[in-house]
């Protein structure tokens, strides 16, 4: 019973996919529940998850504490975009999440990035994109505009 | 399966018809968990940076699991030139 319980709270908790999570740490994790949500509804959340945000972030940790480099590197580079409107998934909250956004990108790796709905990259990807000045572009598309773009203004 | 610089590169070289692979080990005590790679070849051409990280995911899709982190830098032969010189 207590399964069924948790496995369905488990179901909610996909489809109404976490904010930049404010879980407490060590909070139990509902692995029961894969039996009833399937590989492929977690496939279909994720679709719905990239789509909710402009910006979508999968990391490891929070944007408030990063549990990885490579995660923070991503969390410091929207920073200092002043992109501080997104969507930050904890793939560490979730092991279902965590194998589920790696085939939904085929991506092997974590931090994920998606902008627009579309998949980007991994750290070294957006690392690139900063530095070359695709990422101010790509952000203005959307209809961000970047901060370093207002900053380098000022300082003229 | 254990994870060597030698064994990525080598499939790197083979598989990508890589000109140039410089792989380094990132881990703190050298311990082959994550590693850091510029790969040279002309199959970049013409393709986006995520298409060519995916060629080289594809390519190392055994070796990624294992590991920690793989950071990768992907250069046409034409772009290393410029980088080098």
């Amino acid at each position: 019973m207590n399964n069924l319980i948790r496995s369905s709270v488990r179901c909610l908790r996909a489809s109404t996919a976490a904010y930049v999570s404010r879980q407490p740490a060590g909070h139990v994790s509902f692995t029961s529940a894969r039996f009833l949500c399937a590989a492929t509804d977690m496939q279909q959340t994720l679709g719905e998850m990239v789509k909710k945000d402009k910006v979508v972030v999968f990391i490891k940790g929070t944007p408030a504490q990063p549990m990885c480099g490579f995660s923070n590197a991503v969390v410091q580079i929207l920073r200092m975009h002043g992109v501080d409107n997104y969507a930050a998934y904890n793939v560490l909250d979730d092991q279902d999440l965590r194998q589920g956004i790696k085939e939904f990108s085929n991506w092997p790796t974590i931090p994920q990035v998606y902008l627009n709905s579309e998949f980007v990259g991994g750290c070294d990807i957006l690392l690139q994109m900063h530095q070359s000045g695709d990422l101010v572009e790509e952000l203005n598309k959307m209809g961000i505009r970047s901060a370093l773009v207002e900053a380098e203004k000022e300082s003229k | 399966m254990v994870v060597t610089a030698e064994l990525i590169r080598d499939k790197l070289l083979k598989e990508l018809e890589a000109v140039h692979v410089d792989i380094e080990d990132t881990s703190l005590n050298r311990c082959a968990a994550s590693f850091k790679a510029l790969i040279v070849s002309s199959q970049f051409e013409g393709k986006p940076l995520l298409q060519r990280h995916r060629l080289v995911n594809g390519c190392l899709a055994e070796e990624l699991k294992e590991i920690h982190a793989f950071e990768q830098k992907t250069l046409t032969p034409e772009q290393w030139e410029k980088q080098k010189g």
